[in-house]
């Protein structure tokens, strides 16, 4: 079944400024869908339509087979939505947050205490319940909104920018419950700055600019369009001169680091052999950039 | 529909719990506030005035000014909250549920009737004490009590609905509602106007609250009771059906 259906979506601001030109995407239930594209894209416009906290100007909306034109609180009650900003009110507690939009979504406040304490649990809040909101740390904040987004089991699970500005642990622990979340069979959609965390987390992936969706497709087709890679060597030795290969270009960066960049087409193995051949020892290697990073630049500039 | 009304009783209880999180705010001052208006206009000043309508000036005047909190505190807590939450963007949880528009409507006016009408019985202890006051009828304190305290939450909604920044939340207060109590008979009768000012009184329909009200404590009355009635009913429906209107419409919180 489809989750989430958009078709034609359009979107005009009274600013007159154009955010949508007549998006179409579906996103299957099950899916961890990407959704990337750069600042002013229509990535949030996108959320705020599904969500309702933006009114589109034309085009279809569908969550699991529910038009939103025909019954949209039905269709809301399927979404559970964390926002790229804070909106929760600070002065309150983080168990009134959790439990009153558990109530919102017609949960007795009984069965909205169970839920809040199993998401605040596995989010590691649960000992600051009774703690206002304000008090909490950054990180604690983006997990609370996690907990508020899920407390009324929504099938339908979208994330706006959720670990921006939390550290590499917080966020490696974000995407092992995400990961959980989706494992479980729940559908998730994800909008994200960090390509790396598309790449990381993301089946499908979707890329918007201008309004329009570029690409569409299975993380594994996408990668698979990229026909370069650029790695970055740490030799043994200094390294002044490399003697040229076929359809590789080489780079000194310092004595020590080369940088090339190569077709898919051609296998490691030869160029290792070719360093080796001319007396050169590879200690390390590494991607230079993530390989989502670049074909995403490659299509955002296309 | 169940569900609606758990979302409203969700609403009302965070508006309630707020109220009472900051009662130094939202109850202490309009008692004294309230405590120095009798001080100085009913001890200080009233003392030299004549009776009206065989009340002293501080017996007259108790009833109008436990209005006027009821006014004030009902219409304020309403647009503070309101704005508040779109400020803060936690009306974002509202609006992102399926919580329909008279709950979140109803809801944000109970937290309004609630301060509105426990500031009015603060002031009427504070009252009873300076004025010894008593009641004639209280069937007329209540429905008055409870109808200008709905129908200034609903107002309130719907000035927390069109502001944009926290000089907004001030203006109709300050610039309208004020200048409305004050001419409202509060601090005296509309029969001691001349017939032009008194005719045009009662285009004020704060005056029909006030006069209502003590007419509640006191029995006696410048308008129909009945007729203040009907008026507060109908500016209920009207105000309800606009705050409906604007969040069908999305004005202030949708773009």
């Amino acid at each position: 079944m489809d989750a989430l259906t958009i078709g034609g979506l359009t979107k005009q601001y009274r600013s007159g400024v154009q955010a949508l030109n007549g998006i179409s995407l579906c996103v299957k239930e099950g899916d961890f869908y990407g959704l990337l594209g750069p600042n002013g894209a229509g990535k949030t416009t996108t959320i705020g339509i599904i969500t309702s906290l933006i009114t589109k100007t034309s085009g279809t909306v569908k969550i699991f087979g529910i038009d939103i034109d025909d019954d949209f609180p039905a269709a809301k009650k399927l979404i559970g939505v964390v926002p790229q900003e804070y909106n929760f009110s600070i002065f309150e507690k983080v168990i009134d947050i959790v439990c009153q939009q558990a109530g919102y979504y017609g949960m007795s406040r009984a069965e909205a205490l169970v839920s809040a304490e199993k998401y605040l649990r596995r989010l590691g809040l649960w000992d600051k319940r009774q703690v206002a909101a304000r008090e909490l740390s950054g990180g604690m904040k983006r997990r609370l909104m996690i907990a508020r987004g899920l407390v009324h089991e929504p099938r339908l699970l979208i994330l706006d920018e959720p670990t921006a500005g939390v550290d590499v642990e917080l966020r490696r622990g974000m995407w092992d419950f995400l990961e959980k979340l989706n494992g479980d069979g729940r559908t998730i959609i994800l909008t994200t700055h960090y390509l790396e965390e598309a790449e990381q987390l993301c089946e499908r992936i979707a890329i918007i600019a201008h309004g329009e969706i570029v690409i569409d497709t299975g993380k594994r087709e996408l990668l698979r369009r990229l026909d370069t890679e650029t790695f970055v060597l740490d030799t043994r030795a200094p390294v002044h001169t490399i003697r040229p290969l076929d359809l590789v270009s080489f780079t000194i960066v310092d004595e020590t680091t080369i940088e090339l960049t190569m077709p898919h087409t051609l296998s490691l193995n030869t160029i290792f052999a070719h360093l080796a051949e001319h007396g050169i020892i590879v200690e390390s290697m590494r991607n230079k950039t993530n390989r989502l990073e670049e074909l995403f630049m490659e299509l955002v500039e296309a | 529909m169940k569900d609606a009304l758990i979302a409203l009783s969700c609403i009302s209880r965070k508006e309630t719990t707020r109220i009472f999180r900051i009662w130094i705010q939202t109850l202490v001052p309009p008692v004294i506030t309230m405590t120095l208006y009798f001080i100085i206009f009913g001890r200080l000043i009233g003392s030299q005035l004549r009776d009206i309508g065989g009340y002293n000036y501080m017996a007259f005047i108790a009833p109008g000014l436990i209005m006027m909190s009821i006014i004030t505190n009902s219409y304020t807590n309403t647009v503070s909250s309101f704005f508040s939450a779109k400020f803060q963007r936690n009306v974002e949880e509202l609006l992102v549920s399926p919580t329909p528009d008279w709950a979140i409507v109803l809801g944000y006016v109970s937290g309004g009737m609630v301060r509105g009408l426990c500031v009015g019985v603060l002031v009427t202890v504070v009252s009873i004490f300076f004025a010894g006051l008593s009641v004639y009828n209280l069937f007329f304190i209540v429905i008055f009590g409870l109808l200008t305290s709905f129908v200034f939450s609903l107002a309130g909604m719907i000035n927390g609905i069109f502001a944009k920044k926290f000089d907004d939340v001030s203006i109709i207060p300050t610039f309208v509602i004020t200048p409305l109590t004050y001419l409202g008979g509060v601090f005296y009768s509309i029969s001691l106007l001349p017939d032009f000012w008194r005719t045009v009184s009662k285009i004020n329909p704060i005056i029909y609250m006030v006069d209502g009200f003590r007419y509640g404590f006191l029995g006696i009355h410048d308008i129909s009771v009945y007729g203040g009635v009907s008026i507060l009913v109908v500016f209920a429906v009207i105000l309800f059906g606009a705050n409906l209107y604007l969040l069908k419409k999305g004005v202030g919180i949708r773009s």
